[in-house]
């Protein structure tokens, strides 16, 4: 079992503290929703978590197996066993999908254990089948052109290869229509395992009944303000964050204000 | 210039009249060329440097060098061929001219293709045995022997090249391959390319320029001129790999007439000093242009680029591709013009200059220019400078891939533009191994 501990983090970008504290432990096996409104933190979260160039952790602590995850560069995360889904991926010209997912998967191998490029095809093949996604845009060039699902169903189908310990999927739902939505459900539900952990950034319960959480968190003001199971999530859709704001006597969510 | 050479400059030309008659004499050319190279000569002596926008070259030495032709080995067969040229041409390529330093060393085109009237031979032999069409075409569509110093010195000076027509109606298939192979540091490479594709014909035609010795002591002045008449089709594609010492000067000028298309695409890889000059006049209405370079500079290196498409056809289409990369202390100019003149409406002129930077000494800069002298017209252009973004760094990084590795998939990406479209597996191959080389 792996386990991902992230303990009274703070996070800055130029200079503004977006998160303040935030405390959370994701485990193999299972599997975490935060959810909350925009501008919460949430997805300074998940950029914090693979370290993202441009967020400064100034406390606090990331640890994966207790290894100190803040020291490492983001390849040496990656190395690790995490894994970002990211919200708006980079186009890269040039490169193709295929060639980009077998340096990532060759990365993890040592020299001379190269995967052998006949096993490669067979298991993108396979894995692109589950995500309905055309054979073709495994020759494209890395999310250049491609529509927002395409991109969304490519991070899952990266994912899907390099098999992490732990995932951050940052809004993978987003712009999603139904038909596209349960196809990347599928998808992480065919990893969920012993070995894998996740944790599903999102703003829509509607993906959670699709893929049921173990844990659901609430974000509010760059902290987890409230965290419970999955009838969490079934709540908020009911009844929105109201009552949470209520109960916590927070008038303005967004992070910067202060309860 | 970097490195040491052991030719002084001067103004003033070495090589005399004599010279260039007697050299004219033993390869028994018709007393027409033997004139227009004595005209040439004379001209040189008079005519000023081009002006390639913001490079100074006055300094740079384009007129003396050691020797004004060498005699090299020919090849009986591709198995003699030096190991580093064995790799670019595949043992079953048809259509194939091999030129050593200044010595036309190996030829080989089919009959099929010579019974339809294809004519691929050395620059000499195109000069003796087929006067008329090299006649019609040398120097005076495309480029004007009296247009500067370099133009008029390489007609004076020619001293290889390779001569290709495709009549009217035919399609070569396969593509048609040139090498020109340096392997004596004092030769000196005037080498005139001439393509001519005749009425509705279509050709591919690929040449490398490689150098297998380190350093050069000579000159570089080349010409290529690229005919396509009405409804023809010619792609060309180039490897330049020449070695630092040369000072180069590289011209490759195309003419596409009505219907025609010409598609460069250029790998320009030198290890020296490089004045570039890639244009595309289209004269014909409905003509096309498509331009695409990538670059890779290092050392102290200088280089220009111009890359031009000037159109005069209605609905002419222009497009311009620059990708450079600039490493170590290595500067580069890349201009980019779209010439629309008056009368040619509807045309459309796109272009598109990137240049990376990989190191703080390095220095590039993307000029793009329109100048457009109609109203009905469209044209657009995009240009950047800048370092490998970060972003797309961490993007990859976050899938396990080393920075290094990374910055390596970004910039094959960015150069991967020319490498995709060049069609001889071999001389692709190659120049993914030069940029390897070049930006490790």
């Amino acid at each position: 079992m792996s386990t991902l501990v992230i303990k009274d983090l703070h996070v800055e970008i130029e200079g503004k503290e977006i998160l303040k504290g935030v405390n959370l432990t994701i485990n193999t096996g299972e599997i975490h929703a935060i959810m909350g409104p925009n501008g919460t933190g949430k997805s300074t979260l998940a950029s914090a978590i693979m370290g993202h160039p441009k967020y400064e952790v100034t406390s606090g602590s990331i640890t994966l197996d207790g290894e100190d995850v803040l020291e490492m560069e983001v390849d040496e995360r990656a190395r690790a066993g995490l894994f970002l889904g990211m919200q708006y991926p980079s186009e890269i010209s040039g490169v193709t999908n295929a060639d980009f997912m077998r340096s990532a998967m060759n990365a993890r191998r040592e020299e001379g254990d190269e995967i052998s490029l006949m096993k490669f095809i067979r298991e993108l093949d396979k894995k692109m089948e589950v995500l309905d996604m055309d054979q073709e845009m495994a020759q494209r060039y890395l999310n250049e052109g491609f529509s927002g699902g395409e991109k969304k169903r490519n991070e899952i189908l990266q994912m899907m290869m390099i098999k992490p310990k732990i995932a951050v999927l940052d809004e993978i739902d987003s712009g999603l229509d139904i038909d596209a939505l349960k196809v990347v459900s599928e998808g992480v539900n065919q990893m969920r395992s012993e070995n894998f952990g996740c944790l599903i950034i999102t703003h829509y319960q509607r993906l959670l009944n699709y893929i049921t959480p173990d844990h659901v968190h609430v974000m509010m003001q760059g902290r987890v303000v409230k965290s419970g199971g999955e009838e969490l999530s079934h709540k908020l859709e009911a009844e929105g964050y109201d009552w949470i704001k209520a109960e916590l006597g927070i008038e303005d969510e967004t992070v910067g204000q202060e309860a | 210039m970097e490195g040491e050479t052991n030719v002084t400059v001067e103004t003033n030309l070495k090589i005399t009249e004599q010279d260039v008659r007697s050299f004219s004499a033993s390869k028994s050319e018709p007393e027409e060329f033997t004139n227009l190279r004595v005209q040439a000569l004379a001209a040189a002596e008079v005519l000023p440097l081009p002006k390639p926008d913001k490079t100074k070259i006055a300094a740079w030495n384009f007129t003396e060098f050691p020797v004004h032709s060498t005699d090299s080995s020919t090849y009986a067969s591709l198995t003699e061929l030096p190991e580093e040229v064995q790799s670019l041409v595949d043992l079953k390529q048809k259509n194939l001219y091999i030129q050593h330093n200044n010595t036309p060393a190996y030829l080989a085109l089919p009959e099929e293709l010579k019974a339809k009237g294809v004519i691929l031979t050395d620059i000499f032999t195109a000069i003796r045995d087929h006067a008329d069409l090299v006649g019609k075409y040398f120097m005076n569509e495309a480029v004007k022997a009296e247009e500067h110093k370099l133009t008029s010195l390489h007609a004076a000076l020619l001293n290889g090249g390779v001569f290709l027509y495709v009549p009217k109606n035919v399609v070569i298939e396969e593509p048609v391959q040139v090498v020109f192979i340096h392997d004596n540091a004092d030769a000196s490479l005037f080498n005139h390319v001439l393509v001519v594709a005749d009425t509705s014909s279509q050709v591919t035609y690929v040449e490398t320029y490689i150098s297998t010795v380190p350093k050069a002591n000579g000159l570089a002045n080349i010409v290529s001129e690229v005919i396509a008449e009405d409804n023809a089709k010619i792609t060309y594609g180039a490897v330049d790999v020449l070695a630092e010492g040369f000072t180069a000067y590289i011209n490759r000028r195309g003419v596409a007439k009505r219907d025609a298309t010409i598609e460069w695409a250029l790998g320009m890889m030198n290890d020296s000093d490089t004045i570039s000059e890639n244009t595309t006049y289209l004269i014909g209405d409905n003509s096309t242009g498509d331009t695409k370079t990538v670059v890779v500079g290092r050392g102290t290196q200088k280089q220009n680029f111009t890359t031009t498409v000037t159109h005069w056809g209605k609905n002419s289409e222009g497009q311009i591709l620059t990708h450079g990369v600039m490493k170590e202390a290595a500067s580069a100019i890349f201009n980019g013009i779209g010439k629309i003149e008056h009368g040619a409406s509807k045309a459309n002129a796109e272009q598109e200059s990137r240049v990376l930077m990989l190191s703080p000494k390095a220095r590039g800069d993307a000029n793009p220019i329109l100048l457009i002298d109609e109203d009905d017209v469209t044209a657009g252009h995009a240009a950047s400078v800048g370092r490998v973004d970060p972003l797309q760094l961490y993007y990859l990084m976050s899938r396990g891939i080393t920075k290094q590795e990374a910055e390596r998939l970004v910039i094959h990406g960015f150069l991967a533009p020319v490498v995709n479209v060049l069609p001889i597996e071999g001389v692709k191959k190659q120049l993914t191994e030069v940029i390897e080389r070049k930006v490790r």
